[in-house]
């Protein structure tokens, strides 16, 4: 348990936090890193899945990618994407040492959830509401905007939301292949057999990690229309299996 | 090919660095071996934990709602930890060991399996179980007799889900060199070795995938009921 008080003298040194490669700046780096990667694969991820849904096609694809992107561990397409030539380790603005490396595989690692659960959501708006559109005279894009995307938003958010947590931890993981970010502490401190420090930087991240988690399913909250009593229904929760499984059938 | 001719240095050195190396494979044969076989055994450890400790949780959820909002509320914070980040947390209780390494992964597997059981339960409708027990099936008899049979499906999926992640994550173990291929991606990004890092990333996929296809066919022969209804 030594270790322990080490690390409660890492976190409570004010050293440890300030300066070049201290905590706050690392953490403020992360936080960077997760936040472009999170919009970039918004931006892309919800304009395609969102579409796809819309016009029913390329299921089997948007619910694939979710498989395909669970396979591939996330170190080993860091690890792949730093070796590599191009992006290698280059630093990329404010992001650090390897931070083009890192925002790509962050990025490429946000799409799945997004995509499945954006694609999910709009094919699960029941047939009769979208026929209504179209008998109301709606243009596509106008069922799309006003019947489809408001009933489907609480699961396309949770798929963002899953998409932030999954950010975050390949966030952390890029430190293992110099890449920048609190986890650099981690490994740092194991590498080098200071544990204390190692587990003082496993704190920060496992908190700030539920402190995202946290303010998400406050956003989530907002975007939800006010419903009475618990909710029994998977939809909300992007852990569920059934959320995309049970769906997934008849689409693919 | 190579400026020391034939004896000289095969794909695998530091002068050709390439990516996919037969000569690489064959060489360290018994060295791939050995990481894939860790590798599996860490998965497999970490996932059947996670039924075990998920199963009984599922039952007690069920039975009291409010167990079931902690249980899932507790296990999505867990799951919302990064991996890199629950391994430190668990060295001061279990040291730079493989436990280390498949707790950490138990516990990621049980927040998917947890909600595969509660999912798959509850989608047996109150009618089926309603005739079993007009038939005079205790709880017990309900629960394996006929609930969970018809839970499978569910249950599957999520076993799958786990199984595949797990494998993913089990290379973050190298952190405490228990990581299975994740031990050879860590040392081929530190010495900039191709061939090493990029035959243990193909071996990691395949290995989810094989795992995949063999969960995917042991559930079609515990389910011989749903072969022909889909199609």
């Amino acid at each position: 348990m030594i270790v322990l008080r080490d690390a409660w003298r890492y976190l409570t040194d004010p050293a440890s936090w300030t300066g070049d490669g201290g905590m706050a700046e690392l953490l403020l780096q992360q936080l960077l890193l997760t936040l472009t990667a999170l919009g970039l694969a918004a931006a892309l991820g919800l304009s395609v899945a969102l579409w796809l849904g819309h016009l029913g096609r390329g299921g089997f694809l948007a619910i694939n990618i979710s498989n395909v992107g669970r396979a591939v561990p996330t170190f080993a397409l860091l690890a792949l994407l730093v070796v590599a030539e191009w992006p290698g380790t280059q630093a990329f603005g404010t992001y650090g040492r390897a931070g083009l490396a890192t925002l790509i595989a962050l990025t490429l690692f946000a799409l799945p959830p997004i995509i499945t659960h954006a694609y999910v959501a709009v094919r699960e708006v029941p047939a009769d509401v979208r026929e209504s559109a179209r008998g109301m005279g709606m243009t596509g894009w106008q069922q799309f905007w006003r019947a489809e995307l408001p009933l489907a938003l609480p699961l396309v958010v949770s798929g963002v939301r899953l998409a932030l947590v999954q950010v975050w931890a390949t966030a952390t993981i890029a430190a293992m292949v110099a890449g920048p970010g609190l986890g650099r502490v981690i490994t740092d401190g194991f590498y080098r057999s200071h544990y204390g420090q190692g587990i003082a930087g496993a704190v920060v991240v496992a908190l700030v990690a539920l402190g995202l988690e946290v303010a998400a399913a406050w956003a989530q909250r907002l975007v939800q229309p006010a419903r009475g009593g618990r909710s029994s229904s998977h939809r909300e929760d992007p852990l569920s299996v059934a959320a995309t499984t049970v769906s997934a059938g008849a689409d693919a | 090919m190579t400026l020391l001719g034939q004896d000289g240095p095969s794909c695998y050195s530091r002068l050709v660095n390439e990516w996919v190396c037969g000569d690489y494979v064959a060489d360290r044969k018994q060295e791939i071996v050995d990481a894939t076989v860790q590798h599996l055994g860490l998965t497999v450890a970490a996932v059947v934990l996670g039924l075990l400790i998920a199963f009984p949780l599922a039952l007690l959820a069920r039975r009291m709602p409010r167990i079931e909002s902690t249980v899932l509320g507790v296990s999505t914070g867990i799951y919302t930890i990064p991996s890199l980040a629950l391994f430190p947390l668990l060295v001061p209780f279990t040291g730079l060991t493989a436990t280390t390494v498949v707790i950490g992964l138990a516990l990621y597997a049980l927040t998917i399996l947890v909600r595969a059981f509660l999912e798959g339960l509850r989608s047996v409708s109150g009618e089926i179980r309603e005739a079993a027990e007009g038939m005079g099936f205790g709880r017990g008899r309900l629960l394996f007799r006929v609930e969970l049979p018809l839970a499978l499906p569910v249950v599957m999926a999520g076993l799958r889900v786990a199984t595949v992640s797990t494998v993913a994550l089990t290379t973050v173990g190298s952190l405490v060199s228990y990581g299975g291929l994740g031990n050879l991606i860590k040392d081929g990004v530190s010495t900039n070795f191709r061939a090493e890092l990029f035959t243990a990333s193909v071996l990691c996929v395949v290995l989810a995938v094989v795992l995949d296809v063999v969960l995917v066919l042991g559930q079609r022969l515990m389910t011989p009921w749903t072969r022909r209804v889909r199609a």
